[in-house]
């Protein structure tokens, strides 16, 4: 097991009380699995990846561990992490555009991260990556500005894996790209961990359909909880769990008209998660809720690998 | 969400009547604004209700505040406090009507570059950039060896007409990325004019800091009008508190222990712009609601 | 009813307007009454500009674009029967104000004689119509409510005139996917009401779901139009064909285009140097650049 979260909850401090965006997550992933972690806006898919490297100031975790490689990580120690990023787990932000500093020279940003790190700059090596997600050598000496957002996203993936982290998080790399590009530089994450540059990856996304194409297992969230958890394939074709379903059902394919087959949303909107109600954080847009889903559903393995917390899958 | 119901008043209001619902509650705004207007009455009413004129010489020189010369007097025995309120009327008036002239060409600039963009853009934009780097104080100089300046009303005139630049500027960067905003294209697809959609649109966005533009230029004013004062170009009769400073200054005030000569004007031009801003702090979250709930 | 002919759009950039780009290079194309018509492309195809330029907020460089053969001219009678909703739900309303303001400009401007009571009436049924509870959206500021509460807001706003035709710019891009499906089936229904849709997209699954015709762009061109079935299923243009392989898909594989060397519409362009391959779709030759001259 490369990664081992366990009961994981961060809130953030608001004026108004904690906002509970992660609520007792468990999870594992294994060594050169891609989790594809999926939900809507809100449901704290994105605080999962940002507490998995960096902790903004708002956050607090509140319990649970998160253990990398038998190395339990102080998530919450800003200073004591810093040891563990870019080495150990990197990210690719989703605006690698902003991410690259306007008025250095590529070349110059990456002796300078790396020197910083502690690390000396293999160029042959830096090279070999950077062709085998498709940038010609030349990028080196362009500004970022010089660049496509697909050329600066992809960049950004080769400077970030460049000390070979055990841990990539991907936080919406490809939500800001076109269509083609996305597709490229979803390979080029595949590629990555096929290579072995990265051992393990969290591809955190609200596209499910593109989740499928590069991830082993899909997670998907509800609310600061994990809904279900299962391959790839099994979340696509035998979902469990009925918020997964009904997002599968909502999901326009090529070939879905609406003249043929009319899509159907979900019904109402997520919790806050200032006040959560308790129980299923699901019941109030679920159509099977019964009497028990008042009661906070536990995750279940209900077949090999495929965990789901819902009384009625 | 059901929280957030309970703070908006339930009644239906006008924009105007809920800006001043949320007002009256907002403790920073109305201590603000009462700051000032205590100081501003005192100037208004002050002059009317003393006897006596501020640069009269009287008998006791030097003397601490007593009963009789609230503030003290000064070296010459001219009693501050009635320096004081004729300095605070001076003051208000060159910082209104600096400030004013300056915050109103500065908004018609910076909102008509700033909203219709291009060639008008252009010009407007380089007309301010020369008013900008003109030396200000080079040119009251000779304004004033040939007209001479000798009323509180003249210097700020010719304050405002240096000093709005750069609140063109500033105004035309913000109304900048707001006619990109979305709303913007539908206040024109609900049948809006220009006129109409800078005022009631892209100002009512920014009021907060089209507020703080006006006590910039408002204590920006008050600044250049002391310094004015300083060099001999200011109002030759009368008082303001930057002729008060400056009076205390040139008589080494500070050395003799005469501290009533200098603190009460320094003190009004710090309470006036503190309080300004205080409101103006205040007045942000009158008018944004996204402040209101915190 | 809306018919463009030959709309290029050039932006003058740098300083006085010296350097000049063009967004969209004579493109022509109609929508009919009733129909939902899909303008797909990816960033930079000049999607964008062609909607702002119909609905009257950028100008045309050359070309022309006529609404019941009249040429657009933007004003108040012009926006009675033309409308449109963009991307960003909180940037279409003022954060200042509550949002149903939107709902009083548009009483100023056009109905200032309907009595209130009747005119709450009508915005009321013109919320229901986009299955929003009146109670909870009106009085409320834009940060309270949900990208699709908004979203909606602004179809009802639309409905409340008596248009004709609704330009909708990516306006469920913002939404969650469970919610945003509802804001399309919302569109779709506008046509029973005999409304026009003109929904840009750089979504081809979206584009899909909803419309009966598509138009593909690419840097400002026409590359594909036509029934959506047939752009769908039987893609022309290597262009298309590379947009629709890249897009994910639930249920396969990604695969990859077989890029066309050979371009069968080579030389047989129409105007605009669109060929009409089957009846009423129409492709551009894949060597378009070049073959130009050599055209009918």
């Amino acid at each position: 097991m490369s990664l081992q979260v366990s009961e994981l909850q961060v809130y953030y401090r608001t004026l108004k009380g904690d906002v509970r965006a992660l609520d007792g997550m468990s999870f594992e992933l294994g060594d050169g699995e891609i989790l594809g972690l999926v939900g809507e806006s809100g449901c704290g898919k994105s605080t999962l990846g940002k507490s998995l490297i960096r902790m903004d100031s708002r956050m607090r975790r509140v319990g649970g561990t998160v253990v990398l490689d038998g190395h339990e990580l102080p998530i919450d120690d800003d200073r004591a992490m810093n040891e563990f990023r870019f080495a150990e787990v990197s990210l690719i932000p989703q605006y690698a555009m902003s991410a690259l500093n306007p008025t250095r020279k590529i070349r110059k940003m990456v002796t300078e991260l790396l020197n910083s790190r502690g690390a000396t700059l293999d160029l042959d090596e830096l090279e070999l990556r950077m062709s085998q997600v498709g940038l010609p050598r030349e990028v080196l000496d362009r500004y970022p500005i010089e660049l496509s957002g697909g050329m600066k996203q992809r960049m950004v993936m080769v400077i970030s894996t460049l000390l070979n982290p055990s841990l990539l998080i991907a936080d919406e790399v490809t939500s800001a790209l076109d269509v083609s590009t996305q597709k490229s530089v979803a390979r080029a994450l595949l590629g990555f961990r096929d290579s072995l540059y990265v051992k393990s990856m969290i591809f955190v996304t609200h596209d499910l359909a593109l989740t499928h194409h590069i991830a082993d297992t899909i997670m998907v969230m509800y609310a600061g909880k994990l809904a279900e958890k299962a391959p790839a394939d099994v979340i696509v074709k035998a979902p469990r769990h009925p918020y997964t379903k009904l997002l599968l059902d909502a999901l326009p394919e090529v070939g879905v008209r609406y003249t043929d087959r009319r899509l159907e949303g979900i019904a109402g909107s997520p919790p806050s998660l200032l006040n959560p109600p308790t129980g299923c954080r699901f019941r109030d847009r679920c159509p099977i809720a019964g009497e028990e889903c008042a009661e906070d559903p536990p995750v279940t393995e209900l077949a090999p690998d495929h965990h789901v917390a819902c009384w009625k899958a | 969400m059901t929280a957030l119901q309970d703070v908006a008043p339930r009644e239906p209001a006008g924009v105007r009547r809920e800006a001043l619902y949320f007002a009256v509650r907002n403790g920073k705004l109305m201590a603000g604004f009462g700051i000032v207007l205590a100081l501003l009455l005192l100037g208004l009413l002050g002059p009317v209700l003393l006897p006596g004129a501020p640069n009269e010489y009287g008998p006791k020189p030097m003397a601490p505040p007593s009963g009789e010369h609230w503030f003290g007097t000064t070296t010459f025995g001219q009693d501050v406090f009635l320096q004081f309120v004729y300095g605070l009327r001076a003051t208000f008036a060159v910082g209104v009507v600096g400030g004013g002239i300056a915050a109103v060409i500065g908004m018609l600039v910076g909102f008509v570059a700033g909203y219709r963009g291009g060639i008008v853009d252009e010009i407007l934009n380089m007309l301010t950039n020369v008013i900008l780097v003109i030396p200000t104080l080079a040119v009251l100089l000779i304004i004033n060896a040939y007209l001479g300046i000798r009323s509180v009303a003249v210097q700020g005139l010719f304050i405002g007409l240096t000093q709005w630049p750069w609140a063109a500027r500033a105004i035309r960067a913000q109304t900048f990325s707001l006619r990109t905003r979305e709303f913007v294209d539908l206040a024109r697809m609900s049948g809006a004019g220009t006129g109409r959609i800078i005022a009631r649109e892209i100002a009512p966005n920014m009021s907060s800091y089209l507020f703080m533009t006006f006590i910039l230029l408002f204590g920006g004013s008050v600044l250049i009008a002391s310094s004015l004062d300083f060099i001999g170009l200011g109002p030759t009769e009368g008082v303001s508190l930057g002729l008060m400073l400056q009076n205390s200054n040139q008589w080494s005030a500070l050395q003799l222990g005469l501290w009533w000569w200098f603190v009460p004007p320094g003190a009004a031009i710090t309470a006036i712009v503190g309080a300004l801003y205080v409101a103006n702090v205040g007045l942000d979250e009158v008018f944004n609601p996204k402040l209101r709930e915190t | 009813m809306l018919r463009l002919h030959d709309v290029t759009k050039e932006f003058r950039i740098g300083a006085f307007g010296g350097g000049r780009v063009a967004a969209v290079k004579g493109v022509s194309f109609e929508v009919v009454p009733g129909e939902v018509v899909s303008l797909i492309g990816e960033s930079g195809s000049g999607k964008s500009t062609i909607g702002r330029m119909i609905l009257g907020l950028n100008a045309v460089t050359s070309g022309s674009i006529t609404f019941d053969g009249l040429p657009v001219r933007a004003g108040k009678e012009y926006y009675r029967r033309v409308q449109g909703i963009f991307q960003d739900p909180f940037s279409s309303f003022n954060p200042v104000f509550k949002a149903d303001r939107v709902f009083a400009m548009i009483k100023d401007a056009y109905y200032p004689a309907v009595p209130a009571p009747e005119w709450d009436e009508r915005v009321s049924t013109s919320l229901s119509d986009v299955r929003l509870n009146p109670g909870q959206v009106l009085g409320k500021y834009p940060h309270q409510l949900s990208g699709g509460q908004l979203q909606r807001l602004l179809i009802a706003r639309a409905l409340l005139l008596d248009i004709k035709l609704l330009v909708a710019d990516e306006i469920t891009s913002m939404l969650d996917a469970s919610t945003r499906i509802d804001v399309l089936n919302l569109l779709a229904e506008l046509k029973v009401r005999g409304l026009s849709v003109l929904y840009i997209t750089h979504d081809l699954s979206l584009g899909n779901y909803l419309a009966e015709r598509t138009v593909v762009l690419r840097s400002g061109t026409v590359v594909e139009m036509g029934p959506t079935e047939r752009v769908f299923g039987d893609p022309l243009h290597p262009y298309t064909r590379e947009l629709l392989s890249a897009v994910p898909r639930l249920h396969a594989a990604w695969d990859d285009a077989v890029p066309v060397d050979t371009c069968v519409y080579h030389g047989k362009g129409g105007t605009n140097g669109l060929a009409e391959a089957a009846p009423g779709h129409f492709v551009a030759c894949a060597q378009l650049e070049t073959c130009q001259g050599v055209s009918s």
